[in-house]
C-alpha cells in the first residue's frame, strides 16, 4: 500500500494522477478462506481489520452483496459520542470513540474524525435529572462529560433558542471530545486497510445461504459460488433476521427506516452536534456547510430505505423551535436507511446456537459511532470465543432479561 | 457581452420597469423576468464562485437545473442564502448579493484554489491533512469550513409564516407545459378530479419557445386556450409556482407552492405544502438539456443552448453578441437559428457530428450560418467571461485547428428526460442507447398498497421529445390515470401537431473524443462542487467502481441542483473509464425533495406557540393568574409550585409541604389518566393488564395497582376503583393515559380481541382535585353535601354525591400520606369547584401545591414514582412491591418475564431509603460506588439515588435509591461521589420517613 500524505499528493499531481493505485483490489473470490464476514459495512470491515491488527488473521473474505459501504455506514448522520448511561453500554462507545481519535493516523487515511463536542439538551425536569444521572454514571465509566448550564449551551450554539415557547432549554450534557467523521471515509479506510492486509472484500457478491454440518458452520453460498471458511461472521444491520434465517437460527430483531436529512450548504454557523431528544431532533454542521438533521424511526417496520415524509416533517418542525433560523434554509435531500431494533435498543455481538457463526446486529439507530469498538470487540470475540466487550451484549440476555436499556436515559439514541 | 434586445420577449413587460440590486449595485429590469434573465439583460455575467476552486461562475441554464447562479437574498428576518437566480421571480427592491468569496467576487482569495488545483483532485482530503493529529481539529477542519458552504447563515428568527393544504384527488399531473396541460385535459374529461401543478409562473413549458404547430395553431396559442378550457372545468384546480417536491409510498404526493416569494412581506403565507394524496400521479415534469463536457465549459458565458434561447425568446436577452454553438444534436440548431433571427451573431455551429444534422441544419445553413461538421470545442479560455474558443476535430485528442474569439457558447449535450418523481418511489428507469438517455421502464413502475402502477410518465419525461408525439403521449397518459383512478374513458379525438424529424444524436460524453489530460483536468461535470473529467476518471481508477462510490468519492452530483446537469454526463464518463456499459453502472438514487424546499414550508404552521398542542386543565387560568411556575409534562402543563411575589420557587415549595402536612392543600389533578374499562369481562382483562387482582375488588372499593409490559418491567402505576360489576375505572400517571390506553388497545385489538371489553380515555372528562392534609375533611364538611367521616367514607373507597352543590365522585385515596380526598367533577365545573375549594379552605389556611410539593412528599412517605424509580428496567419486585403481585393468578402480563433468570437474581438492587450522614442532600442521578473496577476498567457500582430531595417536615436531606441487597444492608453506609469530587456518604434506611404506620392517611 502506497502511503497517502501531502508529499505523495504532490509527485501524484506532476504525472496528473495517473500513478495512484486501487484503493482496494477487487479480487474474484478464493474457495475457501480462515474467516468470511458477510457485509462490507462500517462494522464488517472494521471486524475484519482488527482480525488482521490485533489476532494477525489476514485469511479474510468480506463480502457485500452491493457496494462496501453503501448500507447504514453511507447514510447516518456521523455522530460520534460514547456518553451512554449503561456500563456496558459506555464501554463499548468509549472505545470506539478513542479509536476515531486516532483513526486517521492508523488507516492512514482521513476519516475526518472532528471532536468537535456534543450537546445533548435537557428540556424537562425530566430530562435535567436523566442527564445528571447520566453525567454520574459516566463519571465512574471514565467517559468525560459534563452537565452545562443553559448560558454555556447558548455560547456553543449561538443560533440556539433557550427560551422556546414550548421546552426551555434547562442545560444538557456536553461531551466535549464527542463530534462527527466522514462516515464514507470510514468505510473506505478500513477497506483500504484491510486490502493491504491481503483479505479480499468481494462486493456485489451476495449470500444465498449458510452452509452448516453437525452445528458447525461451513461456508456460505453466493451469487459468485460456495466459499468455505472456519468462522463466519454476520454484520449485515437491516438485513440480519434474513442471513440468520439462513444459518437456522432467529434474531429478536425488527428492521425499520431511520430518515435523516440535510440542508444547502451555509457558511459555519454552528460548531458542536445538539441533540434534542424531548422534541425527536439533532443537528450538526458537516465541513461542506449542511446542516445534518435526524430524528425518530417511522413507526412500521419495513425495507425500503425511504421512509414516509411525516416523520422529516417532526423532526424539522422541532428543530425549528430550537433553531429559529433554519426555518429560511432549504431542505437539499432527505433518505432513509434500514435499522435494526433489538427489544432494549441496544446491539448483539455474540455467538449464536450454530458453532463459528458470530453476529454483530442491532445497533438501532446509533450504529456509526461505534464502528471501530465494534469492530475491535467483534474480532476478539471470533478469534478469542470471548471478549469482555462483548460480554454483555450476547443473545442469551433476552432470555435471562439481562437488558441493557438506554431509553432511559434518551428518548431517542443516535 | 449579454445584453437586452429592444424587441422581444414573450414574458416581460417593458412597460414596467423594475430596479433590484445585486451586490450594492442598482440595476433595471422588467416584470416578467426572473433574476437570471435581469442580470444577463444587464451584462452580469459573473454571478458566483464555485465551491471549492472558488472558480468564477456565471448563470448557465435557465430553470431549476442551475447549479451556478446561487445568491443570498433579501435582509434580516426575509434573509435567505442559495436562491437560485434562474428560478427567482424578479420583483421591485429585490437586494441579491452573490455568494462564496472573500472580499469581493470580482477579487476572491480563494480562487488560489483553483490555480492549485492540480494539487487538489477528487478526494484530496483523504490523503492528506492526516498529520500531526490536533492539527485537524484546529487548523485543517476550521479552514476547510469556512472556504466551503456556500450562502452565509440566515440570523434571525424568520418573518413569514407558511402553511400546510391537505388535498385527496384522483390526478396530480405535474408539469404545466404542453403535454401536462393535455394530460391533465385528457383525465379530467373523464371526470377525474385533477390536480395541475406547475413549478414556474407561467403555463407551457419549453413548448412555446421551440415553436410548432398544433391543430393547425401556433402552439403558444394552443396553450392559452387549452389553459382557458381547463380553468372553466369545475373538477380541475390549476397551480402555478408549485413544484411537485416528492413522490412517496401509495400516491403520497408533495408539492411546494412558493406562495409569496415574489411579492415578500405581502398578506399571507410565503409557502404552501401541497399534501396530496392521489390515486394517480401522472409526471409530464420535460426535460433537462445536458451540458458537453469540453475544457473551460465552465467559463460565464458557457450555457445550455436551450436556455441561451429561452433568454433570447421569453426575455429577449442574448447571452452574446457573437455566439459559438456546439452540439451533438439537432435540437442545438433551434438556438442558433433563434439567435440569427434575433440578429445576433451565430460565429459556428460546432456539430460533433460527421455528417451534421437533418432539416434544422439545412435551415441554418440557409439562414447562412456557418456549420462545421466532425467539430468540436477544444477549449473556451477567458476568466471571469468567454473571450475565445479553440476549435478541434471531435475524434481527436485536441489539437487546435483554429481560434475564434465570442463572447459566448452555447451547447448541447442531447435531453435528458426529469424521472426525479418517478424514481422516488422505486420507478426503474432504462437506457436508451439510440437516444442517450435514461427514461421510465414501463414495466417497472412504482406501485401502490394494491400492487398497480400509480404513476404515469408523460411527454419529454417519458422519454418522448418530438411535438406530435408528446402531444400523442401525453393525452395517453392522462387517459391511462383517469382510467386507473376509475374512471371510464370516452373516445378523444387524435392531435394533430406538425412533425419534425430529426436526424439521431452522437451521444457525446467528452469533447474532444479523447481530449488529453491537461483538457479532461479543465473539462467540468459538477459545476457548483467543481468535479471535473478527469475527477471521475481518477476515482474509477482508484478502485471507487460504484457510482455511489464516485459520487461520494468526487461529489458529484451532490451539490445543491442534485446532478441535475452532471449525473449522466458523469457517469457516463464513468462508464466509459471502466469499459462498462451506461446501464450497468446506472444511477444515484433519486431522493426527494426536486429541487430544495424551505424548512419552513416544512415545520408547516406549527411553530411557536402552536408548536405542539398544549393541553390545559379546567383549572389553568387560575394557577397561572396564582404564580404558577409551569412544568411541561407531556403535552400538559402542571405547576410545579405556586411562587408568591418575593418568594423563591424552592422556598414556595417548602411552605406548599409544610402547610398541607399541617393545614390542608389541594392539587390539581386533573392531568392523571382516566380510563374506563368496561364489558363482561372487564375484571379478567383486568387481571391480566395489571400484576395485581382486580376481577376481585367490590364496587365501591379502589385498589392500587401495578402495570408491566411483557418483558415485566413496571411501566405504570395507579389506583382502580370498581364503579360496578362491569366497570373500571383506571387511574394512570400523567405521561401514561395516552400510552396505557393504546396500551389497552392493543392487547384487547391484537391478542384478546375475543374478550367482551372496551376502554374509553376520560382523561379530560373530568377535573380532579386532591384535598390533603388534616383539615381535609374539615373542609369537605364545611362545604357540606355527601358524608365524608371516617366510618361511612374510609380509607380506599369511593363515593358518588354532592360537596357544596356540586356532583362529584369522591375517591379516599392518598399520595402524601396525610388525610386525602381525591374529589373529581365534570371538567366544565372545575375551575368553580376549585375556586368554591379556595373560597371554603380560607379558614383552614388552604394553599394549592404544585408537583414538587407532591414528589417530596410521596418521597417522605416511601411512594414510589413511574419514572424516577422506574426507568424501563425496573421490575416490581426491586421496588418491595412484591405485596401488589397476585400469586394466585395464573398469568398477567411480565409474569413469565419475571420468572427471568436475571430477574429473580438475588443481586438485583432493591429499594431502600437514604440520609446522609450530615443531612445534606444527595445529587440526583448519583451512584455508589464498590471496591474495584470491572474487566472494561469501569468503576464498580452497588447503588443509585432515584428520589432526592431537601424534606422540609424532617428538616434534613432523604433519599431513595436502589441499592445491591440493600434491604438486607440496613444501617449501612455507602459512598456516593459527586461529579465534581465531593464524596456523600449515606446510611441505608428503610424508605418510608414520615408516618410508617399510616396514622396520619387513614384517620
Amino acid at each position: 500500500m502506497k502511503r497517502y500524505s501531502a508529499f505523495a499528493i504532490a509527485r501524484e499531481a506532476l504525472r496528473f494522477h495517473t500513478g495512484w493505485e486501487r484503493a482496494w483490489r477487487s479480487p474474484e473470490p478464493r474457495r475457501r478462506y480462515d474467516v468470511v464476514i458477510v457485509g462490507a459495512g462500517g462494522h464488517g470491515l472494521a471486524t475484519a481489520y482488527y482480525l488482521g491488527k490485533n489476532f494477525g488473521i489476514t485469511n479474510v473474505a468480506v463480502i457485500e452483496k452491493g457496494w462496501l459501504g453503501g448500507g447504514n455506514t453511507g447514510r447516518n448522520t456521523t455522530i460520534i459520542r460514547s456518553n451512554y448511561l449503561q456500563d456496558p453500554s459506555a464501554a463499548i462507545y468509549e472505545k470506539a470513540r478513542s479509536l476515531y481519535e486516532t483513526l486517521s493516523q492508523d488507516l492512514n487515511y482521513n476519516v475526518m474524525f472532528s471532536p468537535r463536542g456534543v450537546i445533548m439538551l435537557a428540556q424537562t425536569h425530566h430530562e435535567v435529572r436523566g442527564y445528571q444521572r447520566t453525567a454520574h454514571a459516566n463519571a465512574l465509566q471514565g467517559v468525560t462529560t459534563e452537565w452545562i448550564s443553559p448560558e454555556r449551551v447558548k455560547e456553543l450554539v449561538p443560533i440556539i433558542r433557550l427560551d422556546g415557547p414550548r421546552y426551555p432549554v434547562m442545560g444538557g450534557l456536553w461531551q466535549a471530545r464527542g463530534g462527527t467523521a466522514r462516515h464514507d471515509a470510514v468505510a473506505w479506510g478500513y477497506a483500504r486497510a484491510c486490502s493491504a492486509m491481503g483479505m479480499d472484500i468481494i462486493q456485489k457478491c451476495e449470500v444465498t445461504g449458510v452452509r452448516t454440518e453437525g452445528g458447525k458452520v461451513r461456508g456460505v453460498d453466493t451469487t459468485k459460488g460456495p466459499i468455505d471458511c472456519g468462522k463466519l461472521g454476520i454484520v449485515v444491520a437491516g438485513h440480519s433476521s434474513h442471513l440468520a434465517e439462513m444459518g437456522g437460527f432467529r434474531l429478536p430483531i425488527e428492521s425499520v427506516a431511520l430518515q435523516a436529512l440535510v440542508s444547502e450548504p451555509i457558511k459555519p454557523c454552528m460548531d458542536v452536534v445538539v441533540m434534542a431528544n424531548t422534541v425527536h431532533g439533532y443537528m450538526s454542521q458537516s465541513d461542506k456547510g449542511e446542516m445534518v438533521i435526524g430524528g425518530g424511526t417511522d413507526g412500521f417496520n419495513n425495507y425500503t430505505q425511504r421512509g414516509s415524509f411525516h416523520h422529516i416533517e417532526e423532526t424539522v418542525r422541532a428543530l425549528i423551535e430550537t433553531f429559529p433560523m433554519i426555518s429560511r434554509l432549504k431542505m437539499l435531500r432527505q433518505w432513509g436507511g434500514i435499522v435494526d431494533m433489538t427489544g432494549d435498543r441496544s446491539p448483539i455481538l455474540s455467538k449464536t446456537p450454530v458453532e463459528g457463526v458470530f453476529v454483530n446486529c442491532g445497533w438501532g439507530t446509533g450504529g456509526f459511532k461505534a464502528i471501530p469498538g465494534s469492530g475491535w470487540a467483534m474480532a476478539e470475540l471470533m478469534a478469542k470465543g470471548h471478549s469482555p466487550l462483548t460480554a454483555d451484549f450476547g443473545l442469551d440476555r433476552f432470555r435471562e432479561g439481562r437488558f441493557i436499556d438506554e431509553s432511559v436515559a434518551a428518548g431517542v439514541a443516535h | 457581452m449579454s445584453v437586452r434586445l429592444s424587441t422581444g420577449g414573450r414574458l416581460i413587460d417593458r412597460a414596467t420597469e423594475i430596479s433590484f440590486s445585486f451586490n450594492g449595485a442598482r440595476l433595471k429590469g422588467y416584470a416578467g423576468d426572473t433574476l437570471a434573465s435581469a442580470l444577463l439583460g444587464s451584462d452580469q455575467m459573473l454571478v458566483g464562485r464555485s465551491f471549492k476552486y472558488h472558480r468564477p461562475r456565471g448563470i448557465v441554464a435557465s430553470g431549476a437545473e442551475e447549479p451556478n447562479a446561487l445568491v443570498n437574498m433579501g435582509e434580516g428576518a426575509r434573509f435567505e442564502p442559495n436562491q437560485r437566480a434562474t428560478t427567482t421571480e424578479l420583483f421591485a427592491g429585490l437586494s441579491a448579493t452573490s455568494q462564496n468569496h472573500w472580499p469581493s467576487l470580482e477579487f476572491d482569495v480563494g480562487a488560489l484554489n483553483a490555480k492549485l488545483s492540480r494539487f487538489l483532485p477528487a478526494g484530496f482530503y483523504y490523503k492528506m491533512f492526516i498529520h500531526p493529529r490536533s492539527f485537524w481539529k484546529h487548523v485543517y477542519e476550521p479552514f476547510i469550513r469556512q472556504s466551503a458552504g456556500l450562502g452565509r447563515a440566515p440570523d434571525s428568527e424568520d418573518a413569514d409564516s407558511y402553511e400546510h393544504f391537505h388535498l385527496h384527488t384522483d390526478v396530480v399531473v405535474v408539469g404545466g407545459g404542453i403535454a401536462g396541460l393535455l394530460a391533465a385535459r385528457a383525465a379530467a374529461v373523464t371526470g377525474a378530479k385533477v390536480l395541475l401543478m406547475e413549478q414556474t409562473a407561467h403555463w407551457g413549458g419549453r413548448a412555446p419557445v421551440d415553436g410548432g404547430l398544433v391543430d393547425g395553431q401556433p402552439v403558444g396559442d394552443y396553450i392559452d386556450a387549452l389553459v382557458r378550457e381547463l380553468s372553466e372545468m369545475p373538477n380541475v384546480t390549476l397551480r402555478l409556482r408549485c413544484m411537485a417536491s416528492g413522490v412517496y409510498d401509495h400516491g403520497y404526493l408533495l408539492g411546494y407552492e412558493r406562495v409569496r416569494d415574489h411579492q415578500p412581506g405581502a398578506p399571507g403565507p410565503r409557502h404552501r405544502l401541497w399534501r396530496v394524496r392521489a390515486k394517480q400521479i401522472v409526471t409530464a415534469t420535460g426535460a433537462i438539456e445536458r451540458p458537453l463536457s469540453f475544457a473551460g465549459n465552465d467559463v460565464p458565458g458557457v450555457m445550455l443552448a436551450s436556455a441561451v434561447r429561452d433568454y433570447l425568446v421569453n426575455y429577449a436577452v442574448s447571452a452574446g453578441k457573437r455566439v459559438i454553438v456546439a452540439t451533438n444534436n439537432d435540437d442545438g440548431y433551434r438556438t442558433a437559428i433563434a439567435l440569427k433571427q434575433a440578429g445576433q451573431e451565430v460565429l459556428r455551429i460546432l456539430d460533433a457530428r460527421e455528417t451534421g444534422g437533418g432539416a434544422l441544419m439545412a435551415e441554418a445553413r440557409r439562414l447562412g450560418i456557418r456549420i462545421d461538421c466532425g467539430r468540436a470545442i477544444g477549449k473556451v479560455s477567458g476568466g471571469k467571461r468567454v473571450k475565445k474558443v479553440q476549435i478541434c476535430a471531435y475524434a481527436g485528442a485536441g489539437g487546435a485547428l483554429e481560434e475564434v474569439a465570442c463572447d459566448a457558447v452555447a451547447m448541447s449535450g442531447g435531453w435528458s428526460p426529469v424521472v426525479h418523481l418517478w424514481s422516488h418511489c422505486g420507478g426503474k428507469l432504462t437506457w436508451d442507447a439510440e437516444q442517450a438517455y435514461f427514461r421510465p421502464d414501463a414495466t417497472r413502475a412504482p406501485t401502490g398498497a394494491d400492487g398497480q402502477p400509480y404513476v404515469v410518465p408523460a411527454g419529454s419525461a417519458n422519454g418522448v421529445m418530438m411535438l406530435d408525439a408528446i402531444c400523442g403521449d401525453a393525452v395517453e397518459a392522462g387517459r391511462a390515470a383517469a382510467k386507473a383512478a376509475g374512471y371510464k374513458l370516452k373516445k378523444a379525438a387524435a392531435i394533430e401537431a406538425e412533425p419534425a424529424p430529426e436526424t439521431p444524436i452522437e451521444p457525446v460524453w467528452m469533447m474532444p473524443r479523447d481530449a488529453r489530460v491537461q483538457l479532461r483536468m479543465k473539462a467540468w461535470l459538477d459545476y457548483q462542487n467543481d468535479v471535473k473529467v478527469s475527477d471521475v476518471q481518477l476515482a474509477a481508477r482508484e478502485g471507487y467502481e460504484s457510482v455511489e462510490h464516485t459520487k461520494r468519492y468526487t461529489t458529484l452530483g451532490m451539490a445543491t441542483d442534485q446532478g441535475k446537469l452532471s449525473n449522466i454526463n458523469g457517469l457516463a464518463t464513468l462508464a466509459d473509464a471502466l469499459g462498462a456499459e451506461i446501464p450497468a453502472v446506472g444511477t444515484t438514487t433519486f431522493r426527494p425533495p426536486y429541487t430544495p424546499i424551505s424548512m419552513g414550508a416544512i415545520g408547516g404552521e406549527a411553530r411557536g406557540a402552536v408548536f405542539q398542542p398544549l393541553r390545559r386543565t379546567a383549572m389553568h387560568g387560575w394557577h397561572e393568574k396564582n404564580g404558577a411556575d409551569w412544568e411541561p409534562v407531556g403535552h400538559w402543563r402542571r405547576p410545579y409550585a405556586f411562587a408568591r411575589s418575593g418568594e423563591s420557587v424552592h422556598d414556595a415549595v417548602m411552605r406548599e409541604v409544610k402547610n398541607t402536612r399541617e393545614n390542608v392543600g389541594l392539587l390539581d389533578a386533573s392531568t392523571l389518566g382516566k380510563i374506563l374499562v368496561k364489558g363482561p369481562d372487564a375484571g379478567k382483562f383486568l387481571d391480566l393488564l395489571y400484576t395485581n387482582m382486580m376481577s376481585s375488588l367490590k364496587p365501591g372499593k379502589c385498589r392500587y395497582g401495578l402495570m408491566c409490559n411483557e418483558n415485566g418491567f413496571l411501566v405504570d402505576d395507579g389506583v382502580v376503583a370498581r364503579i360496578d360489576d362491569e366497570t373500571f375505572l383506571c387511574h394512570t400517571t400523567t405521561g401514561g393515559a395516552d400510552r396505557i390506553h393504546a396500551h389497552m388497545e392493543e392487547w384487547l385489538q391484537t391478542e384478546w380481541w375475543d374478550m367482551q371489553v372496551y376502554a374509553a380515555n376520560l382523561t379530560e372528562q373530568y377535573a380532579q382535585v386532591a384535598v390533603v392534609g388534616p383539615k381535609a375533611r374539615m373542609l369537605l364538611e364545611k362545604l357540606g353535601g355527601m358524608d365524608v367521616s371516617a366510618e361511612t367514607f374510609p380509607f380506599m373507597t369511593w363515593q358518588d354525591g354532592t360537596l357544596g352543590g356540586f356532583d362529584v365522585r369522591a375517591y379516599r385515596i392518598s399520595f402524601s400520606g396525610e388525610l386525602s380526598y381525591e374529589i373529581a367533577v365534570p371538567t366544565a365545573q372545575g375551575l368553580a369547584f376549585w375556586e368554591a375549594l379556595v373560597a371554603a379552605g380560607k379558614e383552614f389556611g388552604i394553599m394549592p401545591y404544585g408537583t414538587e410539593a407532591l414528589h417530596i412528599m410521596r418521597a417522605e412517605k416511601g411512594f414510589i414514582m413511574i419514572g424516577d424509580e422506574t426507568d424501563g428496567t425496573i421490575i416490581p419486585q426491586d421496588l418491595g412491591l412484591n405485596w401488589a403481585i397476585s400469586k394466585k393468578k395464573e398469568d398477567f402480563l411480565g409474569k413469565r418475564a419475571q420468572e427471568r433468570a436475571h430477574m429473580t437474581d438475588p443481586n438485583r438492587w432493591k429499594l431502600v431509603g437514604l440520609e446522609t450522614l450530615d443531612g445534606a442532600v444527595l445529587p440526583d442521578g448519583a451512584y455508589a460506588v464498590a471496591e474495584g473496577v470491572n474487566p472494561n476498567g469501569q468503576r464498580n457500582t452497588q447503588g443509585r439515588v432515584t428520589s432526592t430531595y431537601y424534606s422540609p417536615t424532617l428538616c434534613k436531606g432523604i433519599a431513595m435509591g436502589l441499592v445491591l441487597k440493600g434491604p438486607e444492608r440496613m444501617g449501612e453506609v455507602i459512598e456516593f461521589p459527586g461529579t465534581d469530587g465531593t464524596v456523600f456518604k449515606a446510611r441505608i434506611v428503610d424508605p418510608v420517613f414520615y408516618d410508617k404506620d399510616g396514622e396520619k392517611q387513614n384517620v
